[in-house]
């Protein structure tokens, strides 16, 4: 289990470890917002410049929004961690519904 | 390990929030949930698809004469920092530093009150400058469920939150609370992810047109 690293015989050690691993995460979320703000960025001025085909916008808006909840499951909400395959396998059941449901509706009105 | 230990740092476990068996048993039921919230909101998001636009009068406004940018972003930047905060939370949570981890939730209940103040005042102003409302048409319908769906979400996250935080204010850390804050935290998540796909879907589409 994740905690038997305490009952080891020199737990202030382990605890100085400990504190600099979660540290170094913190890190990594704070890199992974930024990016995120990042991309939201490009997002919005995409659709603020003028000029651009919609065409072209359309795709660029969905895989920025694609990318940012990728971050935002593996990093912000831990799924990159060890342990996470059940967990997996909820949200992307979930997913697959959903994109299914999306896609039967607009063909529906659009064909 | 039971919820009633005493702990110290130095044995405060890594994952706090998986320590005991009901904290796993908790964590795996809140993300079977989460899938369903997936399909929930899948939905409403085609039937919004489906009816975008669908409006009974030619002088209506459409989409993109009700979206504006600048109102948008903010919202967008309130909700996105505020899933920050609350991993600053939950880091702090991890180091067992309990006020820490109080300050950052405030700091994210702020930030989340804030964009619900924001998504009131669009929803007034699409009402009573553009006629906007709920029973006006398909598209005010489809409008109104998902984002106001998205938003009763917010304003239950918040309760959540706060109760979390009012109920344990003198109880301090242990491992009975530790599951209870990292949940409220990870749906607080989950309203960010469901808020990028409407600014990408709902907002910044409707204005490309």
């Amino acid at each position: 289990m994740a905690n038997e690293q305490s009952n080891s015989a020199n737990p202030n050690f382990n605890l100085k470890y400990r504190r600099k691993q979660s540290a170094e995460e913190m890190k990594h979320q704070v890199v992974t917002f930024v990016l995120m703000i990042f991309f939201t960025l490009i997002a919005f001025a995409a659709v603020a410049i003028e000029g651009i085909s919609p065409w072209f916008i359309r795709p660029t808006l969905l895989l920025l929004a694609a990318v940012q909840v990728i971050f935002q499951l593996y990093y912000f909400m831990h799924m990159k961690h060890k342990g996470h395959g059940a967990i997996t396998l909820f949200i992307f059941s979930g997913l697959l519904v959903g994109l299914i449901t999306v896609l039967a509706f607009v063909t529906i009105v659009w064909l | 390990m039971h919820a009633e230990e005493k702990f110290t740092d130095a044995t405060w476990p890594a994952s706090p929030e998986k320590a005991t068996l009901e904290g796993k048993n908790k964590y795996l039921g809140f993300w079977l949930f989460l899938g369903g919230e997936t399909v929930l909101f899948a939905s409403l998001f085609a039937t919004y698809l489906a009816l975008k636009d669908k409006v009974p009068d030619d002088n209506m406004a459409l989409a993109k004469d009700l979206f504006e940018l600048p109102l948008t972003f903010i919202a967008t930047m309130l909700l996105l920092t505020s899933s920050l905060t609350s991993v600053y939370a939950m880091y702090h949570m991890k180091n067992r530093d309990f006020k820490k981890m109080q300050s950052w939730l405030l700091v994210t209940v702020l930030l989340g009150a804030a964009f619900l103040g924001l998504e009131v005042y669009e929803f007034n102003h699409y009402v009573h400058e553009f006629g906007h409302t709920f029973t006006s048409s398909a598209f005010g319908s489809s409008f109104y469920t998902l984002v106001g769906f998205h938003g009763g979400h917010v304003a239950f996250g918040l309760m959540w939150i706060i109760s979390l935080m009012v109920r344990n204010a003198k109880r301090g850390l242990n491992l009975y609370n530790a599951p209870k804050f990292y949940l409220a935290s990870l749906y607080w998540h989950f309203i960010d992810v469901v808020w990028v796909f409407i600014f990408t879907v709902v907002y910044l589409m409707g204005m490309v047109g």
